[in-house]
């Protein structure tokens, strides 16, 4: 479904991802971690092309990233991406903000557009809310908006950009449980987080980054229970107790 | 002189004052001074928001020319584009061509190169994650601009429009220089006709600026209120 292949990218002189291979199965939920740096936003964001690459083969649900016939516009429809700021359009009520792409794009009429929002709405549980405006909503009501936003392209594959650090602590639980869900439809997933609970959980494999570069692949109890690289045990240590 | 302002004069010609020798001939006074500042603002909306586009394209073979052609414009002073209105667009155009489209072409021209500027600043001041929010739904980069990112920069841009508006407004008063009968040319003439009065005509001409601008100001502090979203938790 996603397949890097010796991906370099650089920003200016920086080396932000310095060779990676990773291949994310159909259907597969990977979460992304490592230290603030360690390039794993830039991964992520290289998926849907919000940042270009300089090297190496990127394949995206069969989509060659590096050829230039790729219409990066329809690679994008079919990949929802989730930010940590939420993004939703703030000049817009939660329904337009989900129906806009489905009507200009999909060509939904806006009648059906409007009933799969309220499909959507109704999965993250904010049916009530269909028609306030962003500012009027809390951080996690508004982050599940944005997910329900992503989903209404109805994506073949979603990816999350720390969706829960810009969270206060009492609302991550309802977001994680959104994406729990969306994981246990058989949805491919790839996310960025620090939420180990949901990484041990939901997901089906760990990948640990630092410096742009993979150094640990594992499944999630492994990875816990034994990390093998020094850095990702450094790195579980802190994130696990983080007042020593 | 101990004689008090005597503002019978004002009275006198008010009518030619207000609308020149409409409609037994051309329109003139407050009327064309009206008419030139709201053709050259509807104007210079687009010719800015289309400059300002330009300026931000993502090709440096639009982007270049366009930013050149900006600075040029706001490097001269707004009599000088006028004159080169005046002078230019007969020789270019083959023909004469009337007075009061000379000045709205110079006026529409001058204020574009100020208003692209106030597009460029509000559609940079809108956050980068809303772009990327928008194309990563599958919207081209056009219709994120149409539907995403002008709505809201437009609204953060009012103010700095109505600035530049006003500006418009006083500035119509330069196409006097070429013998365009709006309010101004119409105050020069009936003070060189009567002699006697340049104090109270030019106080009144100077008081009819300030309604109109004051006028078009409140009206703006209005709509901006009503535009507003909903700050409310």
């Amino acid at each position: 479904m996603i397949k890097f292949e010796g991906v370099h990218k650089w920003f200016k002189k920086l080396h932000v991802l310095n060779g990676i291979d990773l291949h994310v199965k159909q259907g597969e939920v990977v979460v992304v971690c490592g230290p603030s740096g360690s390039g794993k936003s830039t991964l992520i964001r290289t998926i849907n092309q919000l940042e270009p690459i300089q090297e190496g083969g990127l394949i995206v649900d069969g989509m060659d990233l590096r050829s230039k016939k790729t219409d990066i516009n329809k690679l994008r429809a079919e990949v929802g991406f989730v930010f940590q700021q939420f993004n939703l359009y703030p000049h817009l009520s939660v329904i337009d903000n989900i129906t806009l792409a489905p009507i200009k794009i999909r060509k939904s009429s806006k009648k059906e557009a409007q009933e799969q929002a309220m499909e959507l709405l109704e999965r993250v549980g904010l049916a009530v809310k269909r028609d306030a405006y962003p500012t009027q909503l809390s951080g996690g009501q508004q982050q599940r908006v944005a997910i329900a936003r992503a989903l209404a392209m109805k994506p073949r594959i979603m990816l999350f950009d720390e969706p829960t650090s810009a969270l206060d602590p009492e609302m991550i639980g309802e977001v994680l449980s959104v994406m729990q869900d969306l994981a246990s439809s058989g949805m491919t997933m790839v996310c960025v987080t620090h939420e180990m609970g949901f990484a041990r959980e939901v997901s089906d494999r760990v990948v640990f980054m630092d410096h742009g570069v993979i150094l640990e692949e594992a499944q999630p109890e492994e990875f816990f229970r034994n990390p093998q690289h020094d850095r990702a045990k450094q790195f579980l240590k802190q994130l696990l107790s983080p007042m020593h | 002189m101990e004689e008090a302002l005597n503002f019978q004069v004002i009275i006198d010609n008010l009518t030619y004052f207000m609308i020149g020798r409409y409609p037994n001939g051309p329109l003139g006074g407050l009327g064309l001074t009206m008419y030139l500042a709201v053709v050259s603002c509807v104007l210079s909306f687009f010719g800015g928001l289309i400059l300002g586009l330009l300026s931000l394209s993502r090709h440096a073979w639009i982007r270049h020319p366009v930013n050149l052609f900006i600075n040029a414009v706001r490097g001269i002073p707004l009599l000088m584009v006028i004159f080169w209105m005046y002078f230019l667009l007969p020789a270019l155009m083959g023909k004469t061509v009337p007075e009061a489209t000379t000045v709205i072409m110079g006026l529409t021209i001058f204020t574009s190169a100020y208003m692209s500027q106030i597009v460029r600043a509000g559609i940079q001041g809108i956050p980068k994650g809303q772009t990327e929010a928008a194309i990563s739904t599958g919207l081209k980069p056009w219709q994120a601009m149409l539907y995403i990112i002008l709505p809201q920069g437009l609204r953060n841009m009012i103010p700095s429009f109505v600035n530049q508006f006003v500006s418009l407004i006083k500035d119509t008063s330069l196409a006097f220089i070429v013998g365009v009968s709006e309010l101004t040319h119409v105050g020069t003439q009936i003070n060189n006709r009567t002699m006697a009065y340049p104090t109270e005509i030019f106080i009144f001409i100077a008081a009819v600026y300030f309604v109109l601008c004051f006028a078009f100001t409140s009206f703006s502090r209005w709509l901006e209120g009503r535009l507003a979203w909903r700050k409310s938790i």
